[in-house]
């Protein structure tokens, strides 16, 4: 059972949610994009249905709602430190069926690798989830591939772009009294999910050895800039590192943050007295792939790429990462 | 909660002076550590740093610290009486008891004796001391860690002490530790057991002529260093493979680290 309701309706109910929640969404913004004239789909927060894109896939994931790229973890005055105090109004998220299996990714990280980390479970409690379903694949998009097409369970309600409106379910019993409210009619309604991509992938059982040495990767070296953009709108990647900044005004007083890092970019591997791994951008790539498609099932159970194909879209090299997961997987074979 | 990131102040006890370049920061600790664990060592402003413990004390862990970058820098300013900030420690650690019977060899260098100079401390008084192997190896003499450690271990077991280069006339040993591993009097290299920790290149070979010994490649323990920005298997930097050298290392048994490729 779901509802239908017109935009209008729509648009009121994410302003009364907004009244509980703070809503991260994605939004389109004009002419930001990486060429001229072109639009970018990032997540900021939004007050009305209007605002949210329902219709494209977003270029950056929701992750920075939930791990800001640059946190201040706390502030220090000379050898005494005071974690930050952080917004602790409860947030809601609208995120896709990838993305609700990117989170899980994310809490495999930050909750049960090593101990908790304080600061991703403080804000990960006030965090609920809307599920945009697609009704269609999106370029690049692989999700049937990598089994994520269908949402895990955990979202507060789901929301479909439909003709004049949307339609929504809504399994929270806390919402479904304020849809019920706003709604035209009552429909039968499940929320949209791809049952095929154009781009598919065979991700390999397990890598042999050769693998990781093999010719594949050369190409990359000569390929990748090492930008990292594949790092920062990837939903999976959580590398960061520590930073500490002081006050101009008083060198004694400051404040230690962690910012989003990127295996692809140099200094990422950097010990004291100039030891460095992996200087070839093959080898990073390398490093990159078999962490979303083997390593980190050998840890989890589970890949950690989810599919979402925005590494494909934002790679200025025109690199296709889902090519390559291809190329492993005959690279494998091969033995 | 507990907040993990927030690092406690710790007072320097004594610091010891082994070469220009390398200190002993002897720092209070109450607390259960073992050897070849690490604490993340930082200053605010510099950030934090990974610095394995070289010493175990009731009441204190020494931290033995090259200068070499922007933390530990800022470390050798500090003196006697001073705080630093710590927190940890952090990593699995020797298990020290396993080493303790039949043959054992521990190859180290530079720094890299730091976190196995615990092991060593314990084999040299254990009762098969004389089966105890121990190669250590140092750039130049002026660049030996831990002197007095050194006369003592060599009192007590079996230690070949050598530098890379020496001037002329320098009465000690001279060439790379892996030049001695041959002709070590093992009874049965086979099930004898190995340490082996220092510089990538120095491991690498070391371990290619523990192999060609007949070392089994379970038999044989490594520690590796990575950059590390959290020590809690968040940060992603000392990932290799499977493996997150913070929390399931820094210590490994080879037979797992030969398949870890950087």
């Amino acid at each position: 059972m779901g509802y239908f309701l017109t935009r209008e309706a729509f648009d009121g109910v994410v302003a009364e949610l907004g009244k509980r929640f703070r809503i991260f969404a994605p939004v389109r913004k004009k002419g930001a994009g990486r060429f001229t004239d072109t639009d970018v789909i990032l997540y900021d927060t939004v007050r009305s249905g209007s605002e949210i894109v329902l219709d494209a896939k977003s270029d950056y994931a929701f992750k920075e709602a939930l791990t800001p790229l640059s946190e201040v973890l706390f502030y220090f005055t000379e050898a005494n430190t005071q974690a930050a105090s952080f917004d602790d109004r409860p947030i809601l998220i609208f995120a896709r069926a990838c993305d609700m299996h990117a989170l899980q990714r994310m809490d495999q990280i930050y909750l049960c690798n090593g101990p908790e980390d304080p600061f991703y479970r403080r804000r990960r409690e006030l965090v609920h989830f809307a599920l945009i379903g697609c009704s269609e694949s999106f370029p690049n998009c692989f999700c049937v591939s990598m089994g994520t097409n269908v949402a895990p369970e955990g979202w507060l309600f789901s929301v479909d772009s439909a003709p004049d409106g949307c339609a929504c379910t809504v399994p929270d019993a806390g919402c479904a009294p304020l849809f019920a409210a706003a709604a035209a009619r009552e429909i039968d309604a499940a929320p949209c999910h791809v049952t095929e991509n154009k781009v598919r992938v065979c991700v390999p059982e397990t890598v042999p050895a050769a693998v990781r040495t093999h010719s594949l990767w050369d190409e990359y070296t000569v390929r990748c800039i090492n930008c990292g953009r594949c790092n920062f709108v990837c939903p999976t990647c959580t590398c960061w590192s520590m930073q500490d900044i002081s006050y101009t005004d008083n060198g004694n007083v400051g404040e230690r943050r962690r910012v989003a890092a990127s295996c692809m970019v140099d200094g990422f591997t950097d010990v004291a007295g100039g030891g460095q791994y992996r200087r070839k951008n093959g080898e990073r790539m390398r490093f990159k792939v078999l962490h979303k498609i083997y390593d980190h099932r050998q840890r989890f159970g589970n890949d950690m790429c989810v599919g979402c194909g925005r590494c494909d879209d934002i790679c200025p090299e025109y690199i296709s990462y889902s090519n390559i997961i291809n190329k492993v997987y005959d690279a494998a074979r091969e033995g | 909660m507990e907040n993990v990131y927030i690092p406690f102040a710790s007072e320097i006890l004594e610091v010891i002076r082994h070469t220009e370049k390398e200190y002993t920061f002897r720092m209070e600790f109450r607390g259960i550590v073992k050897p070849g664990q690490f604490f993340e060592v930082s200053i605010p402003k510099f950030g934090e740093a990974p610095i394995s413990v070289s010493g175990i004390g009731e009441n204190f862990v020494d931290l033995t610290i090259r200068r070499v970058g922007r933390v530990t820098n800022e470390v050798f300013e500090h003196y006697q009486g001073q705080k630093l900030l710590m927190r940890g420690p952090y990593g699995n650690g020797f298990d020290v008891g396993s080493f303790l019977n039949g043959e054992t060899v521990v190859v180290a260098g530079g720094t890299g004796v730091s976190p196995v100079r615990g092991v060593i401390e314990a084999l040299s008084t254990s009762e098969q001391a004389k089966k105890k192997y121990v190669i250590v190896g140092f750039r130049s003499p002026d660049d030996m860690l831990f002197r007095t450690d050194l006369k003592n271990w060599a009192e007590r077991l079996n230690l070949i002490l050598t530098v890379d280069r020496a001037e002329e006339g320098y009465a000690g040993n001279v060439g790379l530790v892996t030049k001695y591993i041959q002709d070590l009097p093992l009874a049965d290299p086979s099930n004898a057991r190995a340490v082996v920790v220092g510089p990538p290149a120095m491991m690498r070979f070391t371990i290619i002529e523990l192999q060609k010994k007949g070392f089994r490649d379970e038999n044989i323990t490594v520690s590796y260093e990575r950059k590390m920005c959290c020590g809690l298997g968040k940060c992603g930097h000392c990932r290799i493979g499977g493996k997150y050298v913070c929390i399931d290392g820094p210590v490994f048994p080879y037979n797992e680290a030969k398949v870890l490729l950087d």
